[in-house]
C-alpha cells in the first residue's frame, strides 16, 4: 500500500499526546514533573474587552492628563501597609527554583518601579532583602529557612495556603536544584529530592488560622501586614474564610500561576481559571462588606498590561506575576547574555528534549538561560543586571499600558477601573468574569434565563 | 529593674508582649512573671533575650513562638504549637502540650512534662525536645534534624519521611511512619539521651539511657523510587 494511502485518522481520546502519556507512564511508574504553568487553553483575560470612553464617557488625554497608580496594601491592621507606586508585584519564587542571581534581579527591578517582590519555599536570601525595598517574607508548610530575625526584617508576611499550579500540593525541589546553599538554608540533606509539607505544621484549619496570624502580629508588634495566599479552587468560600482569620491582604492565584516543580496532573486538572477566581474573590469581600477594606492581589497569568486593567477591574488591587517576570529575564530565549555577548542556548534547549519557546524543564537544574538554576556555570548566564534592566522595562511597559487604557475609560487613577468597563467576548467568559457578552446585557447565569 | 510580674486579668497581652519586645531587652530585666494567663494564646511570643518567664497557669496556642534565647516556663499545660519554630533558648511546660508541640523548631530545647498530642516535633529543624509522657500520632512526621527524647509512649506513624532527625522512645510505638526504622542504640545515642534527661531537669532523673530505643530515618526515600510510590 502507498504511504498515502495509509489510514492516518488520529483518535480524539487516544491523540499523540495520550498515547505519550501513557508509554511514559508504562516505562517509568511514575508522574510527569515540570515546571511553568497550565498549557490547556483556558477562558482568560484575552475573553474581556474594555468599553473605552465615548459620548456616554468622558475620555483623559493619553500623553498629558495623570493617572495615579498608586498602590496601598494592608490598610485593615497594619501599622505599616505596604505602599507601592504600581500594582503589579512581583510573586513568591523561592532561591532554589531561581538562582541567586534571578533573585537579586528581581529585587532590583522591583525597586526600580516602586514595587514589592516576595521570597519563596526556603526563605530570604541576604541578596533578595538587600536589593528589595519591599520584599514580603512567605510563611510556607515546610517552614524552610523560615525565622523571626527575617520576619522581623520582611516589610509583609504572606501566609500561603496554597499555590494556583497545585492547590492542595506541596513544594517540590529535585536534588539536582538542592545545592550546598540551598540544603544549607531548608536544613535538608544536600542533593534529595525535596518534597514539601502541603499543610503547615502548627495549624489545620481557619480558627487556628486567625490564632497563628494573630502570633505573626504579635511578635512584629503589629506593624506588618499579614497576606494570605490561596490557590483558586472554592475561592468565594476560601477568601470569606482568609478574610475571618484576619487577613490584611488575600492574594488569589489561578490554575495558570506557574511553578518551578510539580506534577503535570496538578497543574493541568487542579483549580479554576484566573478569570473565574477574580470574581469568586471580589464577591465574597463584597459580600463581607469589606471591599477596600482587605486588599486582593491575583495572580496566575497575568502577562501583559491588559490582563493586568481588566484585573484591577474586576475589582483586584494589585497584580502579582510569576511567569511573566522569568520570561521577561530570558526565560525560553533562545540566546543568553555573558561577558558583553549573546551565546546561542539552542544546544542545552536540545539536550532537555525541548526548544527555545516550549521549554518548562525548570526542575531538571538546568536552565539554558540560568534562570532556574543552581549550577555555579549555568547561574553565570544572567547577571543581576542584566535580568533587572529587562525586568524593570517589561514592569514600566506593562505600567505604561495600563494608564493608557484606563485614561480611554476616562479615569485618573487605576484603581477606578470597574467592571462595568468591561464586556466579554465568550459564553465561557461571561458567565465565568460575570460581566456581560459584548453586545448584549446578558450575563449567563445572573438573572432570569 | 530585675524582675517583674505582670497579670493578665489586668493587662492586655499586648502591652506585655511589647514591653518584652522593646523596653524589657534594654532594662536588664532578668525575670518576669506573668499570671492568671487563663488560656491565652500567643503569649510570650518572638522573644529576643536573655530572660526567664514563668506563666503561671494554663497557656494557649503558641506559648513561646519563634523564641530566641528565653527561657520560658509554663506551670499549667500548652496549647497548639508551644514553642513553635524555637530558635533557642528553653521553653519547659510542667503539664501536657497540645498537637504540634515544637513544631518547625530549629534549636533551643522543648520539654514538655505530661504527654503531648499530635504531631510533636513535626517538621523540626535542629531543636531538641524531651516528652515526659506520651506523644500522639504522626509525631515526628518530616523531622529533618533535632533530637526527640519520648519517655512514653508513640501513637501511630512516629517519624514519617523523617530526615535526619533522631528519636529516642522508652515506651511503645504503635506503628513507625513511611522510612522510619528503629535502629540499634551506639554509645553516642546513650550520651545523647543522658545529656537530654539531664537538661530537662530532676523530673527525668528516673529514666535510664539503655531503656530507649533509637528511631531513624532509612533514607529510603531521599530519592524519587518507583517502587516506593504509595509512601511519598
Amino acid at each position: 500500500m502507498s504511504e498515502k494511502n495509509l489510514s492516518r485518522e488520529e483518535s480524539y481520546s487516544y491523540d499523540r499526546k495520550t498515547i505519550d502519556y501513557i508509554r511514559n507512564a508504562a516505562a517509568h511508574g511514575l508522574y510527569e514533573i515540570r515546571g511553568m504553568g497550565a498549557k490547556r487553553k483556558l477562558p482568560n483575560f484575552d475573553d474581556l474587552v474594555f468599553l473605552g470612553a465615548s459620548l456616554s464617557r468622558y475620555a483623559l488625554e493619553g500623553y498629558r492628563e495623570k493617572c495615579s497608580t498608586k498602590t496601598i496594601l494592608g490598610t485593615r491592621y497594619a501599622k505599616k501597609p505596604i505602599e507601592l507606586e504600581i500594582p503589579i508585584t512581583i510573586a513568591g519564587m523561592s532561591f532554589g527554583s531561581l538562582s541567586a542571581n534571578v533573585k537579586e534581579a528581581l529585587g532590583l527591578a522591583a525597586t526600580a518601579v516602586g514595587t514589592s517582590t516576595t521570597t519563596g519555599d526556603g526563605g530570604m536570601t541576604p541578596e533578595e532583602r538587600l536589593s528589595s525595598k519591599t520584599l514580603i517574607y512567605q510563611c510556607l508548610p515546610s517552614r524552610y529557612g523560615f525565622n523571626p530575625d527575617d520576619v522581623r526584617k520582611a516589610d509583609a508576611i504572606e501566609v500561603v495556603i496554597g499555590q494556583g499550579a497545585k492547590p492542595g500540593g506541596g513544594g517540590m525541589l529535585l536534588g539536582q536544584k538542592v545545592s550546598a546553599r540551598v540544603a544549607g538554608m531548608r536544613t535538608l540533606p544536600e542533593g534529595i529530592d525535596q518534597r514539601s509539607a502541603c499543610r503547615h505544621p502548627d495549624w489545620t484549619g481557619p480558627d487556628d488560622l486567625a490564632i497563628k496570624i494573630q502570633e505573626l502580629r504579635e511578635m512584629t508588634d503589629w506593624e506588618k501586614p499579614i497576606y494570605v495566599k490561596v490557590g483558586a479552587t472554592r475561592t468565594f468560600n476560601d477568601v470569606k474564610l482568609a478574610v475571618h482569620s484576619g487577613a490584611d491582604v488575600v492574594v488569589v492565584d489561578g490554575m495558570q500561576g506557574g511553578t518551578a516543580a510539580t506534577q503535570t496532573c496538578f497543574i493541568e486538572h487542579i483549580g479554576i481559571p484566573t478569570l473565574a477566581a477574580v470574581r469568586q474573590a471580589v464577591d465574597a469581600l463584597e459580600d463581607l462588606d469589606m471591599k477596600g477594606k482587605v486588599q486582593l492581589i491575583v495572580s496566575g497569568g497575568v502577562r501583559t498590561g491588559p490582563d493586568v486593567a481588566k484585573a484591577l477591574a474586576m475589582g483586584a488591587d494589585a497584580v502579582a506575576i510569576g511567569q511573566g517576570v522569568l520570561i521577561a529575564l530570558g526565560c525560553n530565549h533562545d540566546s543568553y547574555f555573558q561577558n558583553g555577548e549573546h551565546y546561542p542556548a539552542c544546544a542545552d534547549y536540545s539536550a532537555l528534549g525541548t526548544t527555545a519557546g516550549f521549554c518548562h524543564h525548570c526542575h531538571t537544574g538546568k536552565c539554558p538561560v540560568g534562570i532556574t538554576t543552581q549550577d555555579e556555570i549555568l547561574e553565570q548566564r544572567l547577571t543581576p543586571e542584566f535580568g533587572a534592566k529587562h525586568l524593570k522595562n517589561y514592569l514600566q511597559t506593562l505600567n505604561m499600558e495600563l494608564t493608557t487604557i484606563a485614561r480611554a475609560c476616562g479615569k485618573q487613577n487605576v484603581h477606578h477601573l470597574e467592571r462595568e468597563d468591561l464586556v466579554a467576548l465568550t459564553l465561557e467568559a461571561a458567565a465565568m468574569a460575570k460581566v456581560p457578552l459584548a453586545g448584549t446585557s446578558w450575563i449567563p447565569g445572573v438573572g432570569n434565563i | 529593674m530585675d524582675s517583674l510580674k505582670f497579670d493578665l486579668a489586668e493587662i492586655p497581652l499586648r502591652t506585655v508582649n511589647t514591653f518584652l519586645h522593646q523596653e524589657a531587652p534594654g532594662q536588664g530585666v532578668r525575670k518576669v512573671l506573668i499570671t492568671n494567663p487563663d488560656g491565652a494564646h500567643n503569649i510570650a511570643v518572638g522573644l529576643d533575650f536573655p530572660v526567664e518567664i514563668e506563666i503561671v497557669g494554663h497557656a494557649g496556642y503558641y506559648a513561646g513562638g519563634m523564641n530566641k534565647q528565653a527561657s520560658i516556663t509554663v506551670t499549667g499545660s500548652a496549647g497548639t504549637g508551644v514553642a513553635e519554630n524555637m530558635m533557642s533558648g528553653r521553653v519547659h511546660v510542667k503539664g501536657f502540650a497540645s498537637n504540634g508541640a515544637g513544631a518547625s523548631a530549629h534549636g533551643g530545647l522543648l520539654v514538655i512534662e505530661g504527654d503531648a498530642g499530635l504531631r510533636c516535633g513535626i517538621s523540626l529543624k535542629g531543636g531538641d525536645i524531651v516528652v515526659g509522657g506520651s506523644v500522639g500520632s504522626f509525631s515526628a512526621f518530616m523531622a529533618q534534624a533535632g533530637r526527640m527524647v519520648i519517655c512514653g509512649d508513640a501513637g501511630d506513624a512516629l517519624g514519617d519521611s523523617l530526615y535526619e532527625a533522631v528519636l529516642y522512645v522508652k515506651g511503645s510505638i504503635k506503628s513507625l511512619g513511611a522510612d522510619a526504622r528503629i535502629e540499634p542504640m551506639a554509645e553516642a545515642d546513650l550520651a545523647t539521651v543522658k545529656a537530654l534527661l539531664a537538661a530537662a531537669g530532676p523530673a527525668f532523673d528516673q529514666y535510664a539511657p539503655q531503656d530507649f530505643k533509637r528511631v531513624a530515618s532509612a533514607r529510603s526515600l531521599y530519592h524519587w523510587n518507583a517502587d516506593a510510590n504509595q509512601e511519598y
